[in-house]
């Protein structure tokens, strides 16, 4: 069984007229799916690591540090690799025009940013704790707090988006998009583990979080 | 965050299968606020303004009952013109759908690169769609209707006759043109990485 939720899970109503229905053909992994896009320098500037410092002052909320590796399957570490992420702020709003959560915007968080991973795959963000969020999928709905990450790896077959969320989430029993994952393994490696040793003392919380995208197959395709 | 790099391809390292296997991490939707962190100005540029040879690739996204998605972000990976990964080519395409489900892609055609079993593949570009909607990014390929070397492709021969026309981009003004249906009678055929 596939670790990644099912396209069709009518719980989460927006799949049921989005989610293809037929059966997807398999694909030969050749030159196209086993390269990937270098983006790094010239996209990415230091600032956009920390999310709590936008138009000259502090953002508010529970400011946290949000750290891990991004890794491939068999276990080795994705140096380099884009980590985008975008997230609601303290209060549960996003930057976004379509948000029309009753929340305030705070002026001073950014919304997003992002970084590329070191020698060991290793990522760092500064943010604040992002609240929950209403939504419309069903009466009362609740996200629980989650931050999106994207991430690229060194090929077409690794790219991934996903959802971060945050130990003892009081609403993820009650959540579609977490539950669509298939089993409860699955949907605790989308929980960070609270991290007492990123901690900054008087400053931040710190959560860490590793990303493990699937690993590179070895096809006799490698070499053109 | 003002352009890309423009440096090398990375390509897949050949190394021995390790005996750790770590689970992946699940996927989750983009959901609907992905413009706050994913579009970037240059990223529907594969290639820049001006190229010679370059042209549009347009086309707009919709769902099972025709709507337009108006919350989608089309990412595209080929080779260059000459069916190679890296040097300056930046080969990757990146553009959220607007109001009207369009979105826009600016490159120029890929070359020939080795197929399966040996010859080549029809020029094509690898294409992922992320939506509100979609737990999983849908993976699809765009090939182009005005190339000969369609017939012998032998992913294009994997898929059912009466659907290959849905990977087939058509000449159109001052470039292709090549919609997404995510569901419905004209399903695009997704495929299976």
């Amino acid at each position: 069984m596939s670790v990644h939720p099912p396209l069709l899970s009518p719980a989460y109503k927006s799949t049921v007229l989005r989610a293809p229905r037929r059966e997807p053909i398999p694909l030969p992994h050749t030159l196209t799916e086993l390269t990937g896009p270098a983006l790094g320098e010239g996209l990415v500037i230091a600032g956009d690591a920390d999310l709590t410092a936008a138009n000259g002052g502090e953002a508010q909320g529970q400011r946290i540090i949000v750290h891990g590796r991004v890794l491939d399957s068999g276990g080795r570490p994705v140096p380099d690799a884009l980590v985008e992420v975008w997230q609601a702020n303290a209060g549960g709003r996003y930057r976004h025009s379509v948000d029309r959560h009753d929340a305030p915007l705070d002026p001073h968080f950014a919304g997003g940013g992002r970084v590329l991973t070191g020698p060991d795959g290793e990522y760092r963000f500064v943010t604040v704790k992002p609240g929950a969020y209403p939504w419309g999928n069903h009466p009362n709905a609740w996200r629980p707090a989650h931050i999106h990450f994207s991430v690229f790896g060194h090929a077409f077959t690794q790219r991934l988006v996903t959802q971060m969320y945050f130990p003892g989430d009081p609403l993820f029993r009650y959540d579609p998009i977490f539950n669509a994952v298939p089993d409860d393994r699955g949907r605790r490696r989308l929980i960070a583990d609270f991290d007492l040793s990123a901690t900054v003392e008087a400053w931040a919380l710190g959560f860490q979080w590793d990303i493990v995208l699937r690993g590179r197959e070895a096809t006799p395709m490698e070499t053109p | 965050m003002n352009g890309f790099s423009s440096g090398s391809v990375r390509r897949p390292r050949v190394q021995a299968p390790e005996a750790t296997q770590l689970p992946e991490t699940p996927s989750q939707t983009v959901g609907p606020f992905l413009a706050i962190g994913l579009p970037w100005p240059e990223g529907p540029l594969v290639v820049p303004d001006g190229t010679p040879g370059a042209f549009w690739i347009r086309g707009d996204v919709r769902d099972g009952g025709g709507e337009v998605v108006q919350d989608a972000l089309v990412e595209t990976w080929q080779a260059d013109p000459d069916g190679r990964f890296g040097g300056t080519f930046r080969g990757f395409g990146r553009c959220p759908t607007d109001e009207r489900g369009r979105y826009a892609i600016h490159t120029r055609k890929p070359g020939p690169v080795p197929a399966p079993a040996g010859g080549f593949q029809a020029p094509h570009i690898d294409v992922s769609v992320f939506a509100r909607g979609l737990l999983q990014r849908v993976v699809t390929r765009i090939y182009f209707a005005d190339e000969p070397a369609n017939a012998a492709d032998p992913i294009l021969a994997s898929v059912p006759e009466d659907r290959r026309t849905t990977l087939v981009a058509e000449r159109d003004g001052d470039g292709y043109h090549f919609d997404i249906r995510l569901q419905g009678p004209d399903e695009t055929v997704f495929f299976d990485l």
